[in-house]
C-alpha cells in the first residue's frame, strides 16, 4: 500500500486536472489544466522508471505545444462572452459519440495484449535513455523511420500552407 | 542511511537554494555597479560601505509598497504568474553538478542535489516552462501592453529554445550522455568542451541570452514600445519576484554554460593537487568563478548592446541561429563517427 501513495497521488492529480480540463468555462483555463495533467503524466512515467519519456513529454507537449495553444488563445481572447450557444441536441449527440468512443477504447484495451519487452536483467530499465535508443535504432528501427519520415511530410505541408496564405494576403 | 541521506539531501537543497538567491540578490547590485562602470558613473553608494546593503534596502522597499490587484484583472492566474515564474526559476539548479565533493568536518558531501540519467533535458524542461509565469501574468493583468509583452516572451522563447536544444545535441553526441555529472567529468583539467564547439557555444549563449530575456532580446519589457512589458500592471513584491526571477535564470544560465562548455568544475593542473578534501573546495570555487564572470558577460553585453527589432529578432532565430546549429551538429555527427570508426 504504501508504494503505491505516489501513484495514487499523481492519479487523482490527473483526474482532477483533466476533468478541469474539460469543464473550464474560460479555454485558456483548461489549457493550464492540461499543462498540470501532462505534469501528472509525467511523474506517472517517473514511477515507471521512464525519465525519457517523462521530460520529453513535458519539453514537447507542456513545453512548446501548449504554449502555442495559450498563444492562440490569448490573441483571439476567447471567454465566456464570446462562446457559442450549444442547442440541446448538440449536447445529447457529443455525449451519445463520446460515449461510444469510450466504449470501443474500453472494448479494445480489454482485449489487447500490451507489448512486453523480453524479460532480462535490463526488463524494468527499458525506459532509460541509453536503452530505449538501442531499441529504437535496432528492433523497432523501420516503424521508428517511417514515423520519422511522417513528421518530415507534416512539416513541409505546414510550410506549404503557411506560404500560400502569405502569397493571397 | 538512507535517513543520512535524505538529510544531506536536504540541507544541500536549502544550501544551494540559498545561495542561488543570494547571488541573485548581489547581481541586482553588480547590474547597478557595471552599468555605472560602463557609462563612468559611481553606481549605488549611499546604503552601507560601497553601496552593499542596496540590495536589502530594494527589497525592503519592495515589500512595504502598496499592492494593486486590477480590477479586472483574472485575481487568482494573476498572483500565480510571478509565483511560476520563480518557482521554475529555483528548480533548474537541482540538476547541476556544483562540484565533486566537498568534505566538511570529516563528512563527504556529494555536491549534486539530484544525478539524474537526464540532467540536461531536464533542465531544457523547465526553463521551456518557465515561458508561463511570464504568460500567465501578462495574459491575466488584462492590459494590451502585458499581452503584448507576453506573446513576444512566447514566441521568442520558443524559437530560441529550438536552436539552444540543436547545439546542446551535438555536446551531447561528444560526450555520449546527457547526465550532466558525466558531461563535467569528462572535461577534466583543460579538456573543454568549448575548444571542440566553439560555434555551439556561440549559439547556446545567444540563445541563454533570449531564453532569460535579458538585453539585446529584452522584447518583452521593451520600455519604448511596451511601457513596462508583461509586468506593466504589477507592483510590490509581485514585481520583485518576475524581476528576481530573471537573475536567478541568469545565475543558472551561467552554470550551465560553464557546465557544459567550460569544464564546469574542473580548472586546469588540478591533477597536481593531491588533498582531496583541498581539491573538492577548489573546485566548487573554481566553478563558481566561472559562473561570476559569464554573469559579468551578461551584463557587459546588456549594457554595451542596443536592442534588437522584433522581425530582427526573429530573422536572427529562425534564419541564422538553427541553421547554424543544425551545420555545427551535422559536422560534429561526421566527426564522431570517424573518430569512433578509427580515423
Amino acid at each position: 500500500m504504501m508504494d503505491n501513495i505516489p501513484f495514487l497521488i499523481f492519479s487523482f492529480i490527473t483526474i482532477l486536472t483533466a476533468l478541469g480540463t474539460v469543464t473550464a468555462r474560460n479555454p485558456v483555463y483548461s489549457v493550464l489544466f492540461l499543462v498540470l495533467t501532462f505534469f501528472a503524466l509525467s511523474g506517472h512515467y517517473i514511477l515507471l522508471n521512464a525519465q525519457f519519456i517523462a521530460v520529453v513529454n513535458l519539453i514537447v507537449y507542456a513545453g512548446a505545444i501548449m504554449v502555442l495553444f495559450l498563444f492562440v488563445l490569448m490573441l483571439l481572447n476567447l471567454n465566456k462572452d464570446s462562446e457559442a450557444p450549444r442547442p440541446w441536441l448538440w449536447q445529447i449527440s457529443a455525449a451519445l459519440s463520446a460515449g461510444m468512443l469510450l466504449v470501443v477504447l474500453a472494448g479494445s484495451m480489454r482485449e489487447a495484449s500490451l507489448y512486453l519487452v523480453k524479460g532480462g536483467p535490463e526488463a524494468g530499465e527499458i525506459g532509460l535513455v541509453k536503452n530505449l535508443g538501442k531499441a529504437l535504432f535496432t528492433e523497432f528501427v523501420v516503424p521508428f523511420e517511417i514515423s520519422s519520415i511522417l513528421f518530415l511530410a507534416a512539416m513541409v505541408g505546414a510550410v506549404m500552407i503557411g506560404k500560400k496564405e502569405k502569397q493571397q494576403a | 542511511m538512507d535517513q543520512a541521506l535524505l538529510i544531506e539531501k536536504i540541507i544541500l537543497v536549502l544550501t544551494m537554494l540559498g545561495i542561488t538567491l543570494l547571488i541573485a540578490t548581489y547581481s541586482t547590485y553588480a547590474e547597478r555597479k557595471v552599468a555605472a562602470f560602463l557609462q563612468d558613473r559611481l553606481g549605488p553608494d549611499r546604503a552601507g560601505p560601497f553601496g552593499l546593503l542596496q540590495p536589502l534596502a530594494d527589497a525592503g522597499k519592495m515589500f512595504f509598497k502598496e499592492e494593486l490587484i486590477p480590477a479586472a484583472s483574472e485575481k487568482w492566474l494573476f498572483i500565480m504568474g510571478p509565483g511560476i515564474a520563480m518557482f521554475t526559476a529555483c528548480m533548474t539548479g537541482a540538476a547541476i553538478p556544483w562540484g565533486t565533493e566537498l568534505h566538511i568536518f570529516g563528512y563527504t558531501l556529494n555536491m549534486q542535489i539530484a544525478d539524474i540519467d537526464i540532467g540536461i533535458l531536464y533542465i531544457i524542461g523547465f526553463v521551456s516552462m518557465g515561458v508561463y509565469g511570464i504568460m500567465i501574468g501578462g495574459w491575466a493583468s488584462n492590459n494590451k501592453y502585458s499581452l503584448y509583452g507576453a506573446i513576444r516572451a512566447s514566441s521568442q522563447m520558443i524559437s530560441y529554445e529550438l536552436a539552444m536544444g540543436l547545439s546542446i545535441i551535438a555536446v551531447v553526441m561528444m560526450s555520449g550522455s546527457l547526465s550532466l555529472k558525466e558531461i563535467a567529468a569528462q572535461q577534466s583539467g583543460m579538456n573543454w568542451n568549448v575548444w571542440y564547439q566553439p560555434l555551439g557555444f556561440v549559439i547556446f549563449f545567444t540563445c541563454a541570452l533570449a531564453e532569460c530575456n535579458r538585453a539585446p532580446f529584452d522584447l518583452p519589457e521593451c520600455e519604448t514600445e511596451l511601457i513596462g512589458g508583461y509586468h506593466v500592471e504589477y507592483s510590490s513584491m509581485k514585481l520583485g519576484f518576475y524581476l528576481f526571477a530573471e537573475y536567478i535564470n541568469m545565475f543558472i544560465s551561467s552554470a550551465v554554460i560553464a557546465t557544459l562548455y567550460f569544464g564546469g568544475y574542473n580548472f586546469p593542473f588540478q591533477d597536481m593537487i593531491s588533498s582531496p578534501a583541498l581539491l573538492g573546495w577548489l573546485q566548487f570555487i573554481a566553478l563558481f568563478a566561472k559562473i561570476f564572470f559569464f554573469i559579468f558577460v551578461f551584463m557587459w553585453i546588456r549594457w554595451t548592446l542596443p536592442r534588437f527589432r522584433y522581425d530582427q529578432l526573429m530573422h536572427l532565430g529562425w534564419k541564422s541561429l538553427i541553421p547554424l546549429a543544425i551545420l555545427n551538429m551535422v559536422i560534429t555527427a561526421a566527426v564522431v563517427i570517424a573518430r569512433n570508426n578509427g580515423f
